[in-house]
């Protein structure tokens, strides 16, 4: 399988995807979602500001060994948009000067695949951020130039975030292609094997479920349950915390939404389930999301729709903590995503 | 008057059904809610239960509303068949097992 860009899919460009969320498939107005501005303005959360913002969130390249059908960011092997130094370089000074980010969230694509990932994480540590790198665990197994990297998420002490859309191989290979559930489960025993995800060992492995298909994810509590009970029986592995994100109508998601005539349904599904204690918690009122070009965003979706941030500069070469901090968050239909049901954000649920 | 008993959208107007009558919608719909709460029962196995029922009363509102939970919820297909299976047992059963008093009836009657 392809990535959009590579099939020349209509919907790797931004702007036609942001055309069907406002104006429907056929382009006619016939199908109108009720602006997601309006709902914020009837709770009293528009203009929507950001609270205190301590998430710096640097998507360091589009490449991956994977190509998963619900993949936001549209990432694949054909991609090969990557983060150069020169603009780690500005991240590190944003984050050398601004003492308010505690944590740096670095994703992908895979963002092991760049070839300046480990400098990168060595040099955040030395400022003393707690980092999160969010893996796709086949990675670990993809190369052996990877497969030292359990110790070096340990070395640095590195929270691991991973996608494991479901605890049986069918429902996840589905999502993620043949295969992925077997080497995902022998990357998790590796990284259990250096004290990942074990009581005590501070080392933290968190996993995310993703609905394989067109529906809001079920209660977090209880699936973390679930997971943890099978995982632990099936394959003896064991984690510290299940964070259920709800997929967003954007991008290979969004493309499966349409190819499988599931959009207009799961759309109303996303706003009929508006939760107003949700929109309240959305994760881009405390995240930064940078760019692998360096352009700065709200989110890790605004960014893969190329909404940049309403502020002067818009590169991180032009960072001003004042302008960031007093911005307006940029919305659009997408949004509907984060605020159904119990929330959700990079960290699951945003509610209990 | 439509010119069909079903309709797909009206399941998502469910959530009306209180205007001609509140008290007795909420009340149905506050019992209903607690009904389907994990308790000694989980949410999901209650899940499961509601799409067997829903095949054995023949509601197809009720079979689309439980096909997606009890998805979305993780039960698989084969479980989710099996359920039906169940439910399908026990109509069959019911039928037949009214056959026992068919045969009485009969030998009653019969010389």
């Amino acid at each position: 399988m392809k990535s959009l860009k590579a099939q020349g899919n209509i919907l790797a460009d931004a702007h036609e995807q942001l055309d069907i969320l406002e104006h429907g498939v056929n382009h006619d107005d016939a199908f109108r979602l009720v602006p997601f501005q309006q709902k914020l303005e009837a709770i009293g959360l528009f203009p929507l500001k950001p609270v205190a913002i301590d998430v710096f969130q640097v998507n360091i390249g589009k490449m991956c060994n994977q190509v998963c059908r619900h993949c936001h960011v549209d990432a694949g092997p054909d991609r090969k948009e990557i983060m150069t130094r020169k603009t780690m370089y500005q991240c590190l000074e944003v984050l050398q000067k601004d003492v308010s980010f505690k944590t740096v969230d670095l994703t992908g694509g895979a963002p092991e695949m760049n070839p300046d990932f480990r400098w990168f994480v060595e040099e955040i540590r030395k400022l003393g951020k707690h980092i999160i790198v969010r893996c796709n665990l086949t990675i670990i197994l993809a190369n052996k130039k990877y497969h030292d990297l359990p110790l070096f998420f340990k070395q640095h002490a590195i929270e691991v975030v991973s996608s494991l859309p479901y605890f049986t191989r069918n429902r996840t290979d589905r999502q993620r292609g043949d295969g992925v559930f077997e080497d995902s489960i022998k990357a998790l025993q590796m990284l259990n094997e250096v004290g990942y995800g074990k009581e005590n060992s501070g080392l933290l492995l968190n996993l995310v479920y993703n609905p394989a298909g067109a529906f809001l994810p079920p209660s977090q509590a209880n699936l973390e349950k679930e997971y943890k009970e099978a995982l632990m029986k099936e394959y003896g592995i064991s984690f510290n915390n299940l964070f259920a994100i709800t997929n967003l109508p954007i991008s290979r998601y969004l493309d499966y939404l349409l190819q499988s005539g599931n959009y207009e349904k799961y759309m109303e599904k996303l706003i009929t389930a508006f939760n107003p204690s949700a929109a309240a918690n959305v994760m881009c009122r405390n995240t930064l999301s940078v760019g692998w070009d360096g352009f700065m965003y709200d989110c890790d979706f605004n960014q893969m729709l190329d909404l940049k941030i309403d502020a002067p500069g818009k590169h991180i070469a032009a960072y001003q903590a004042a302008d960031i901090k007093n911005r307006s968050i940029v919305l659009n239909q997408h949004c509907y995503g984060c605020t159904a049901g119990a929330g959700s954000s990079c960290g699951g649920a945003v509610t209990t | 008057m439509t010119n069909h008993y079903y309709d797909a959208a009206d399941l998502g107007k469910f959530g009306s059904i209180g205007e001609y009558q509140k008290d007795l919608a909420d009340k149905f719909f506050a019992w209903y809610g607690a009904a389907f709460a994990d308790s000694a029962l989980s949410a999901k196995e209650k899940s499961l239960i509601a799409l067997a029922v829903a095949h054995a009363v023949q509601c197809p509102y009720c079979i689309d509303a439980y096909s997606s939970d009890a998805y979305e919820k993780g039960w698989n297909e084969a479980q989710m068949m099996e359920a039906v299976h169940i439910a399908a047992a026990i109509k069959g059963g019911a039928a037949l097992v009214h056959g026992v008093q068919m045969m009485n009836k009969v030998k009653e009657i019969a010389m």
